[in-house]
């Protein structure tokens, strides 16, 4: 696969703060890649340094091949960005925006290409009103038409769908997936917002204050070959001790008044249900819980 | 760079604030021009009194050399302030809106984008001085019609010939540009420190009164340091209506008395500009931008 990120011992201190400490990752040709952590874990900042807003204390970065620091204009000419809240001049309309921009990248696009650019985030009836009478997720659709104007090969997105309703949430991921699928763009999509990683990501990077956690296929992820499974039981007290005795007990990962948490494979979810009902174990519910928000918050909690 | 000017310069002039400067200045100046039509005799008698016991004085005063001196006197002390509201406002105005990221990730390096906001400042700069001139000469002239110069400074009167004249408003016009461009300058780099404009341009104005306190005082201390002082040559466009007498005490037409004055204060306004851009240049090049 043809390497499109690639991110060595990148550090980035400021003051007595580690940021983002030693963090290395790849992202190549054709992935969606999730970019995970929680508030704080270092996302921005590394999304920053990517974007040249910040300068790394160590570490390099190459994209398509090139080291960042001496291919700045060359690399970011192929970078389309959307940094948190897409903040675009509020006097302006849309389509002037979005011309405006387009003319920072060199390019100089047509009517015609710009109207079809506002038609694809669904902003072409309202292309010449002023920014300023725009909704927040209106303005972040404008802030994605910029990052896609110049046709960008690289899509880097830092928390997309912030302060985005429901149904902006769902067009954003459904322009993201198109955009992947149909265009076939490389994007490197952060967020906090586990379940929306879930839904795109081929690829998945965890951070936590500043440092990898994990780097896998999302298949990985949602498969890992441990899984949790979560029991409730009518007599819990009851139901520990006839568990203490069995070769489970290893398995229990915590337990509450109401429920009792197991680590294991999932082909032992079956013998473990029958032993269950063997141990007169009355059962109210069984579930296996192996999202990636468990997943997410089991690294991050553990680190 | 053309093409960063030309959107820098697209922004300034589709923004409602930057016609706040053009507004204040038509609204001084038409008012000052309808007090001086109205009571204009009576403003000229009262400032002519002493010299009109010694002096007979004929022809008309009040005409429109007359008046755009006026203005330039009253004006070019507060036109700073005006200029501050956008030059300030350059940088952390993008970053206060969030466009300063946006605009950083585009394919245009840091030098490049500073020296292109710089020159849309001064850009905007000498516009407003254009329209200065335009309402404050031009407009005075139509209303007030042409004559001789008369002035009284603090120790003898200079009368220059109404075809001596429009040069010197000419001198004093570019002057005031690269005057009030150093002002720019001012706003400009401060704004370089701060994620909203308001800070950058109280600063600019305080630093221009405090200095203007230290320029105009005449204490041992302050003298040593006034030469260096921006606010000190602010004025110094007034020299272009001072004169040369010969040996006989006529007035040499075409002359400025003290052009190294002028060339003095030249040199110290152009310094400034240039160290502090070249300051703003070499800060915002290592910049983190974390607005």
């Amino acid at each position: 696969m043809n390497e499109i990120i690639k991110v060595t011992n990148l550090t980035k201190q400021f003051k007595q703060i580690t940021a983002v400490n030693n963090l290395s990752f790849n992202v190549n040709s054709g992935d969606v890649y999730g970019f995970l952590g929680q508030n704080g874990a270092g996302k921005s900042t590394t999304i920053r340094m990517l974007l040249t807003l910040i300068q790394p204390t160590n570490g390099s970065i190459e994209i398509f091949g090139l080291p960042l620091q001496n291919n700045r204009n060359e690399i970011l000419k192929n970078i389309g960005a959307v940094i948190e809240k897409p903040d675009v001049y509020k006097y302006l309309s849309a389509y002037d925006n979005l011309k405006l921009f387009a003319r920072l990248n060199g390019t100089r696009p047509t009517h015609h290409q710009l109207m079809q650019q506002l038609e694809i985030v669904g902003l072409a009836n309202r292309a010449k009103d002023k920014v300023a009478t725009f909704s927040q997720g209106m303005k972040q659709r404008v802030g994605i038409a910029i990052a896609l104007i110049h046709q960008p090969q690289l899509i880097i997105l830092d928390e997309p769908t912030n302060g985005l309703d429901p149904q902006g949430i769902a067009d954003i991921r459904n322009l993201i997936i198109k955009l992947s699928k149909e265009h076939g763009k490389t994007i490197l999509i952060s967020s906090h917002l586990l379940s929306e990683i879930e839904q795109i990501a081929t690829r998945i990077l965890i951070i936590d204050k500043g440092k990898k956690i994990i780097e896998d296929t999302a298949t990985a992820l949602f498969n890992p070959s441990q899984t949790i499974v979560e029991i409730e039981t009518t007599n819990n007290e009851f139901a520990l001790q006839q568990l203490q005795k069995s070769k489970w007990l290893t398995s229990i990962q915590q337990h509450t008044t109401n429920t009792i948490t197991f680590k294991l494979d999932k082909s032992q979810i079956p013998t473990l249900n029958s032993n269950l009902v063997e141990m007169q174990i009355q059962l109210i519910s069984i579930k296996p819980r192996h999202s990636l928000e468990d997943y997410f918050l089991r690294v991050t909690t553990a680190n | 760079m053309f093409t960063l000017i030309q959107i820098e310069l697209y922004k300034i002039f589709n923004r409602p604030r930057t016609y706040i400067a053009f507004i204040a200045i038509a609204a001084l100046t038409i008012i000052v021009q309808l007090g001086l039509k109205v009571d204009g005799k009576e403003y000229a008698d009262f400032v002519m009194a002493d010299l009109k016991n010694t002096f007979s004085i004929d022809g008309k005063i009040i005409n429109g050399y007359f008046v755009c001196y006026v203005l330039l006197q009253l004006l070019l002390v507060h036109v700073p302030l005006l200029i501050a509201l956008i030059a300030a406002d350059m940088i952390s105005g993008e970053a206060n809106i969030g466009t300063l990221r946006l605009l950083l990730t585009k394919p245009i390096s840091r030098v490049q984008f500073i020296i292109a906001k710089f020159i849309a400042t001064c850009i905007y700069t000498v516009a407003l001085l254009i329209w200065l001139a335009i309402l404050g000469l031009l407009l005075s002239i139509f209303i007030f019609g042409t004559g001789d110069l008369l002035l009284l400074k603090n120790n003898y009167v200079v009368q220059l010939q109404q075809n001596d004249i429009f040069w010197r408003y000419t001198g004093a016009f570019l002057f005031a540009a690269i005057a009030m461009i150093t002002v720019a300058a001012v706003g400009f780099f401060l704004s370089l420190f701060a994620e909203n404009s308001i800070g950058p341009i109280v600063a600019t104005m305080s630093i221009i009164i405090v200095c203007t306190i230290l320029s105009t005082m005449s204490l041992p201390l302050f003298n040593l340091i006034k030469p260096y002082l921006f606010t000190t040559h602010l004025v110094t466009w007034k020299e272009f209506f001072d004169i040369k007498i010969n040996n006989q005490n006529e007035t040499i037409a075409g002359s400025i008395q003290n052009p190294a004055k002028i060339i003095n204060s030249l040199t110290v306004l152009i310094a400034h500009i240039i160290i502090l851009i070249s300051i703003t240049i070499f800060i915002f090049k290592k910049k983190d931008i974390l607005s």
